[in-house]
């Protein structure tokens, strides 16, 4: 293998690996549920990006072949990783937050977690300040 | 100066996958437990990557491509589940 492959390789190597654990240490540290989501959602796949890109050099050096399969990976992860945030982001909103204690947005319509749906289909009853009782059993919508 | 290197990042993301099994054990709410699992999923497709740059070979990709499929579908049904109180209406 050439010694800028090699270089290159463990330069990414590193980096992905102060991010993964940048992540995760966040995931620990940060004080309250919104704050801990920023962290391993961004750092976590900026450390998984890392790893595969040392991947794919790593393979073109030592096998000369170049491999779409980690293309495929990150192209997912980048694709869901936003979506899973945000689902996160509204359990969080819907189960714990009452509409009243967020800040007001700018627009007048308010915000649209708690008026899309509508009442009657995706807000549950505030305030569930404890968990829910039994969600198998809210059949009402 | 790789094998250093690998050696380097499969210690970092143990350490955070520990970190995030300690979330999941403590954490105080059902959020944080499902940010935490979603994470370790996360931190479970580098490990592989890293073991298939370990071992040479490219059978890995395709476990860790299902790890991410598997971990996704779970987390946003595990949501809708926790939002709606049912995955499928």
């Amino acid at each position: 293998m050439p010694l800028w492959a090699e270089i290159t390789v463990t330069v990414f190597l590193v980096i992905a690996g102060v991010f993964g654990l940048v992540g995760s240490y966040g995931l620990v540290r940060l004080p309250d549920p919104m704050t801990r989501l920023h962290a391993p959602t961004k750092a976590t796949t900026l450390g998984v990006g890392g790893v595969l890109i040392a991947s794919m050099i790593y393979f073109f050096a030592a096998e000369g072949r170049i491999s779409a399969h980690e293309l495929l990976i990150a192209i997912f992860l980048f694709l869901t990783s936003p979506i899973t945030a945000l689902f996160i982001a509204k359990v969080h909103l819907h189960l714990r937050e009452k509409p009243e204690n967020l800040p007001t947005p700018r627009e007048a319509a308010g915000w649209a977690s708690y008026t899309a749906s509508g009442p009657a289909r995706g807000v549950r009853d505030f305030p569930p300040q404890d968990e829910p009782a039994s969600p198998v059993a809210d059949t009402s919508h | 100066m790789i094998t250093s290197a690998l050696i380097f990042a499969f210690a970092c993301f143990s350490i955070g996958l520990l970190l995030n099994l300690w979330r999941v054990i403590v954490g105080p709410q059902k959020s944080d437990r499902i940010l935490a699992l979603d994470t370790m999923v996360v931190n479970a497709i580098a490990l592989l990557i890293l073991l298939g740059i370990w071992l040479g070979t490219g059978i890995f990709f395709e476990v860790s491509m299902l790890f991410a499929l598997v971990g996704f579908v779970s987390t946003v049904s595990y949501c809708r589940f926790l939002l709606r109180g049912d995955i499928i209406e």
